[in-house]
């Protein structure tokens, strides 16, 4: 196609496009203006009836539970994604390599300290979650990034275990399955799929929310590990080359 | 609370300042590593946009996913890209 046509495809599209643009953020509603009645009612009924200070978490873990159990299993079929799609290189390669070390002492000892920094602010999120804002899924992510750290500040012999799928798939089975199951324990009770089994506690403290609390470790759990397995897939893709350029670094 | 509210407006009007500036920068930067980079400052002023906007969750979120999950998926694929290429102008 030569760059005439080219444009004469993308002007009109542009403007169509645009116009569309202009038509939807016009009927938009001022910023601020919030509408719906859903917002307002959570925001009652979730602390009366759940206990968790958290709305979005007495939200997302109870009155949606089911919609965040999809979530979650959208994320594992991603992971098997990638992991199928990565697959037929990784069958054939040397996992290990030798250690690379940072050069530079001052980067290392950060690094090393952002590891544990991480990994406690990860915990707080995750445990924390239905109290204050965090929950599983951003302690997950946390806890999988300051583990990450440790494979760029310390040695590739640190990080082996949280590459390991045999240590790490049981683990997202677990996640990923525990929250399946606090539903279908509900179920087997004789009451409808994910009810809030156990005794809603103290409003404001970790001992709220009933089921909120073990569905939100579960989750943590799976996102965690999900992380963890999909950096352990690009990590293997990303150190091949450099083990044909240069096999004795 | 509104009160709060609105002394967050100015605070929000920096933020989103701060958001449209960073998102062209990002699209202009050339170099893919560079541009690694740029987005995750352009990530952090995204977070900032959420605090301000009074949405932590997201904001958290978003801080590891911005910080440390996308980049590294990102300068792996250059990594391998780069050494393809010049393995090949070796060839």
């Amino acid at each position: 196609m030569s760059r005439r046509v080219r444009i004469a495809v993308l002007v009109p599209a542009l403007a169509g496009l645009g116009a569309l643009f202009a038509w939807a953020v016009a009927g938009l509603p001022a910023f601020g203006d919030y509408r719906g009645p859903y917002g307002y009612v959570l925001n009652r009924i979730v602390v009366p009836l759940r206990h968790t200070t958290n709305v979005v978490m007495g939200t997302t873990f109870d009155v949606r539970g089911v919609d965040t159990m999809g979530e979650e299993f959208i994320l594992y079929a991603a992971v098997v994604g990638v992991t199928l799609l990565l697959r037929d290189e990784v069958s054939t390669r040397r996992v290990e390599r030798h250690t690379r070390r940072l050069r530079s002492d001052a980067t290392r000892l950060v690094g090393v300290l952002m590891v544990g920094g991480g990994l406690l602010v990860g915990l707080w999120l995750a445990a924390f979650g239905y109290v204050t804002p965090g929950g599983g899924f951003q302690g997950g992510v946390v806890l999988a990034g300051a583990l990450l750290l440790l494979y760029v500040v310390g040695s590739h012999r640190d990080y082996r275990v949280f590459r390991d799928e045999h240590f790490l798939d049981p683990l997202e089975g677990l996640g990923a399955g525990g929250y399946v199951m606090v539903g279908l324990a509900a179920l087997a009770s004789g009451t409808p799929f994910l009810t809030n089994l156990f005794g809603l506690g103290t409003t404001g403290t970790l001992a709220s929310g009933g089921s909120i609390a073990v569905l939100n470790w579960a989750s943590a759990l799976a996102v965690t590990v999900a992380m963890l397995l999909l950096f352990a897939e690009f990590l293997k893709t990303y150190e091949t080359p450099l083990e044909q350029d240069d096999p004795g670094s | 609370m509104t009160v709060l509210a609105s002394t967050l407006v100015p605070l929000q009007a920096v933020a989103f300042a701060l958001v449209a500036l960073g998102a062209p920068l990002v699209v202009l930067t050339r170099d893919p590593l560079r541009q690694a980079l740029v987005n995750g400052i352009y990530g952090v002023s995204l977070v900032c946009l959420f605090v301000v906007l009074e949405a932590p969750d997201p904001a958290l979120s978003m801080l590891v996913v911005s910080a440390i999950a996308y980049p590294l998926v990102i300068v792996a694929a250059i990594a391998r890209v780069r050494a393809q290429e010049r393995k090949r102008n070796d060839e």
